[in-house]
This record gives C-alpha cells, structure tokens and sequence, in this order.
C-alpha cells in the first residue's frame, strides 16, 4: 500500500514500510553540486576543518557529479574565482563527472540530469539547489538541500528526511494544440498556493501524463518546488524508457506505486480544460489566462533555464517564431549544449537568428538575475523561467511575467502578452 | 533568549529578497550580512542588532536552496525567526547549519507582537515571552531529530 515515493525512500533507508511523518537517514544515491552550491560546500568544509576535521576523502566521488551553470561565463572575478575553487575541489576528491563551460557538454545542472541519464529511475537524488526536484520525472526520489546538507552527504552518504505525504495530480486526456506542460504546472500552483504542497511529493499520472513527452513531464516536477514541494514524481513507464535508451541507459531498479497506495489528496484536471496561462509579478502563484492580460506591454521575451529550454520548448518557440520578427528584445538559451547542436541540426537556430532572436549559451545567468541579461528597473518581461519574486531577473522594481515557450515566443512577435492561437 | 523584533508583516518572504540572487557567488560570511534583506529592506542592516529576531507570515524562506539566507541572517546577528510557517530547505538550513532558530508560532502571536517589542524565548518550555507586552505565547515544540540536532549545535555535531 505505498506510492513510489515510499517505496524509494523505505529502500534506501533499509525499512520494509515508511510512512508521512516519520524521520530515517536515507542512503543517497546521487549528489550533484553546481558553482554557487560547490563553493559553499567548500566553504562548509573549510569550517570543519577549523573544528579540527580532518577531510581528505568524500564518501563516493562516482557518485558526485558537478555543473557549472549559475555565473558562467564568468560574469566578474569573483565567479571566475569560484569555477577555479569548483575545479580544484573535483580535482582534490577524484571527481570525475564535471560538465566543465567550454568543453563540450555542458549546461544547467537539472537539464544534465536527464540528458546525459545522470539519476535513474527508483534513485535517491540530492542536489544543492532547489530545483533539483526536475529530476523526479526519471522515477527518482530527487529534492534539493543546502551546502551543509550536501556536505553532510559528501562525508556520509546519507541524509536525514521526514517521509512525505504525497499529493496525486491527474491529468485526464491531452492537452489542447498551443497548450504546454508549463500552463498546467501554473494552473496547478494557482490553484493550491505557493506552499500548497509544502514539505510533500507531488506526483503525476493520468493518461494526459501518460501521453506527455519525458521532457513535459520534467517541466511539471521542475515546478512543484514553486508551490513548496520536497520533490516531484512520475512513475516510470514505456516512454520513460526510450528515453533513457536513447541515452544508453537500459539497467536501473524501476520502483513502482503498489495498487493500493495512499495519497493524501488526489486532484484532477481535465486536459480539454486547460488554457495558455501566465502567472503575474510577483509569485508563480499569482496565475492568470494568457488572453486576459492580451494588453500588457513588455520590453524582454526570455526563453531560456531548466524550465524552458529543453528541445521541445526550443521547437515550440520556432514554430511560431519561423517567419516572423521579434518586436521586443528576444533571448534564446538552450539549457545545454546537447540541446544546442540539435537545434542547429534542426535548423531552429537559423529560425531564431532570422527572427531578430539573439542566441546565448547555456547559463542560469538570467533566470536568476545574476547577469547574461538582467532586466532594468521597470522592465517586464515574459519569461519561460519557473521564479519571478520581487528582483529575481534583475532590478527590485523589474517584472516578470512566467509563461510557456509558446505564450512567449507569440508575444516576443507582438510585444504584448499574447495567446499563441490569437497570433496572425 | 532575549532580543528585540524586527517585524514584517506579510507572507512568502522569498531568499531572493533575503539574498538577492547576484550575491550566490559570494561565500564571505560577513560580506553577504552587509546584503541581508536587501530586497525587501534596504535598511535591515543598519536596523539590525545581535540578538534580534524576525517576525514574520507564512511560507518564510521559499524559493531557491541558498544557505546564503539563513547565513547572511545570522552574521547580521539574527537568533531566531518567528513566523507562521517556514519553507523546507530554508528550514532545514537554518537548523542543520545551526545559523538561528525556525520558531513556528500562531496566528494570535504573529498579531499581537509588534515591531521593536522584546522578547524572550525558551525552547525548554516552548514559551515565548514578550517582555514589552507582559504577555505570554505558545511557540510549536520542534519535532524530535530537530530539537536533537538544536542541542547538538547542527547537524555535523549530531550523533544518530
């Protein structure tokens, strides 16, 4: 009688049954750390030793594996610092997993994870940033953690969690032409609140899920960190395991819900129902439909980070992009290289750059206001990102508009707010 | 405990108002208190003394994994926050890195106290005392492995 989640978590904590609410040390499967959370794990480090630690060995280096994604390119001297620091610490602890900026593959950790089959289904999965909950659609239990608790991890394998209650999203029947992964995930958030799902797994399923791609499902379970969520979920299935084949992954230990497993709440959606949604300045919450704010006028169009620069985002851009000019400032970021040479291949490239788009390399840069195309004080923009607090893309008084790569790539041609199905 | 309150009075203070974003790469503990509720407060840091607390809505702390917030917090010198709910990595942050305390209190607390009141709390007792008001509150007891790791000083001092 337990869901997935369960099941994955009394595994790794070596009990037949765990339930909500109770706290186990789980044994971790996979670590990751990128170059703001592995300088703070180093700094965490450096106070041990001040302690009188002694730290010249981590628990497994195979099972760590490292990005560099949030100040690349080094955007000052202090990020260009701190890839350094990144690079010695791998060094150090025989690392060999370092998707190095500018050296083949690379990009935004959570779009490592799934592209190059870091995390496998039925894994336990812990990384130093919060969206690390991306991960949950490859059937792993995947949540993010501080640099103290990665440490921790880093020096004993396993970490301390409350087992969740799992809130159950089904999805029934597809969604409509012009409507993505990304309306239904801010439809979800509005209607349960930005800690709607406050220290629980949201999981995914329905037969709208089912016939969702692996790269829609990554972006429901990337969201669920915006209504609170400890981590995503959606049961491994066929599609799942193309995929992963595709990436030359084909041995891991599927864990699956048992028949009869409990859910704190089961909520659902009717496909057909769903609409280009937007949420508003300033929280993800704050949803509204696309085409009732038809008369917002923007600055900035942004179609980039772990949300919405996989392929499929890139694709559905230049599907509406192809032809047409941009009327506002357009930026396009694949969300790794993998992800950009298949757009040359694909030609979606071409479509951008002849369009009016400039076309960036992978960075979380602007996503989270650090540079690569920050926004000034009084700019709005619409943006396929997952966050937009007060000041998240740039200046205090900037605003953020959170949209699929439809809606966004639609209103970067009109430069206002538009629905993709009211374009001409 | 005693410290005097810094309040706001809203829900979902984010990390990035708390620490805005262009200072993740910076891992000078003294440096990020300088930026500490830069987003919201451009004062904080002149406002703040050590040994204060914060009061504040619910959902503190959502957003990004940064332990930047709860330590840019804590080297302004702030012991405690006092709020309706916490978000979970900043929760936990707070409490394995042992930078301050997440006090869960209710709505009649959040309320009643005002900003610059005094305070002293009592994690034995689970008691909140406001010393301006002469008035006495319930805080929520800490589940067990939290109080366990409290004492312990954070989670590297804790021995399961």
């Amino acid at each position: 009688m337990l869901n997935i989640t369960e099941k994955i978590l009394a595994r790794a904590s070596g009990k037949s049954k765990v339930s909500p609410g109770d706290v186990v040390f789980v044994n971790v499967d996979k670590v990751m750390i990128h170059d703001v959370s592995g300088p703070g794990v180093i700094a965490v480090f450096e106070k041990l030793r001040k302690t009188g630690m002694k730290i010249d060995k981590i628990w497994d280096p195979e099972r760590v594996w490292v990005a560099e994604d949030h100040f690349v390119p080094a955007a000052d001297k202090i990020s260009a610092q701190n890839i350094v620091s990144l690079t010695n610490f791998t060094k150090q602890f025989g690392i060999k997993k370092h998707f190095k900026y500018g050296m083949g593959q690379y990009g935004i950790c959570h779009t490592l994870s799934h592209e190059e089959a870091m995390v496998l289904p039925g894994e336990v999965y812990v990384g130093g940033d919060s969206h690390t909950n991306t991960t949950g659609a490859l059937g792993a239990f995947a949540a993010g953690l501080g640099h103290t608790d990665i440490a921790y991890v880093l020096l004993n394998g396993k970490i301390w969690f409350k087992i969740p209650e799992t809130l159950y999203f089904k999805l029934n029947g597809k969604l409509p032409d012009h409507v993505m992964a990304k309306d239904l995930i801010l439809q979800i958030i509005g209607d349960i609140g930005n800690d709607g799902a406050a220290y629980k797994t949201m999981q995914f399923g329905g037969t709208g899920v089912s016939e969702m791609s692996v790269e829609s499902r990554l972006t429901l379970t990337n969201m669920t960190t915006e209504a609170g969520a400890k981590s995503g979920i959606v049961e491994p299935d066929q599609k799942l395991r193309d995929y992963l084949a595709e990436r030359g992954v084909t041995k891991y230990d599927e864990v699956h819900s048992d028949v009869d497993a409990q859910y704190e709440k089961i909520y659902e959606y009717e496909g057909s129902e769903i609409e280009p949604t937007v949420a508003k300045p300033f929280s993800p919450e704050n949803i509204a439909i696309a085409r009732d704010l038809s008369s917002i006028e923007l600055d900035k169009a942004y179609i980039g980070s772990c949300t919405g620069a996989k392929l499929e985002d890139l694709r559905a851009a230049a599907k509406i992009l192809k032809g047409r000019t941009v009327k506002i400032r357009t930026e396009v970021l694949p969300a790794a290289i993998s992800i950009f040479r298949k757009a040359m291949e694909e030609g979606l490239l071409k479509i951008f750059l002849d369009a009016g788009v400039v076309v960036g390399p992978p960075t979380c840069g602007a996503c989270c206001g650090a540079h690569m195309g920050v926004l000034a004080k009084d700019e709005i923009c619409i943006s396929t990102t997952n966050r937009n607090f007060p000041g998240r893309m740039g200046h205090v008084e900037s605003q953020t508009y959170l949209a699929s790569p439809l809606v966004a790539a639609a209103s970067a041609i009109t430069g206002k707010i538009t629905d993709p199905r009211d374009l001409k | 405990m005693k410290g005097s309150i810094i309040k706001y009075e809203r829900d979902n203070i984010d990390t990035d108002v708390i620490l805005p974003g262009p200072y993740l790469k910076i891992h000078d503990y003294a440096e990020l208190a300088k930026h500490a509720m830069e987003g919201l407060d451009k004062d904080f840091h002149k406002r703040v003394k050590p040994g204060d607390f914060i009061v504040a809505g619910k959902n503190f702390g959502c957003g990004s994994s940064r332990e930047h917030a709860p330590i840019a917090l804590s080297y302004s010198g702030v012991k405690a926050v006092l709020a309706l709910s916490f978000a979970r990595i900043f929760y936990r942050n707070a409490v394995d890195g042992a930078f301050l305390l997440p006090i869960e209190i209710d709505e009649s607390a959040y309320h009643d106290i005002s900003d610059g009141d005094s305070l002293e709390v009592d994690i034995s007792k689970n008691e909140i005392k406001n010393l301006t008001k002469n008035k006495v509150y319930k805080m929520k007891p800490f589940p067990e492995l939290i109080g366990k790791i409290i004492e312990a000083g954070g989670l590297f001092n804790y021995k399961p």
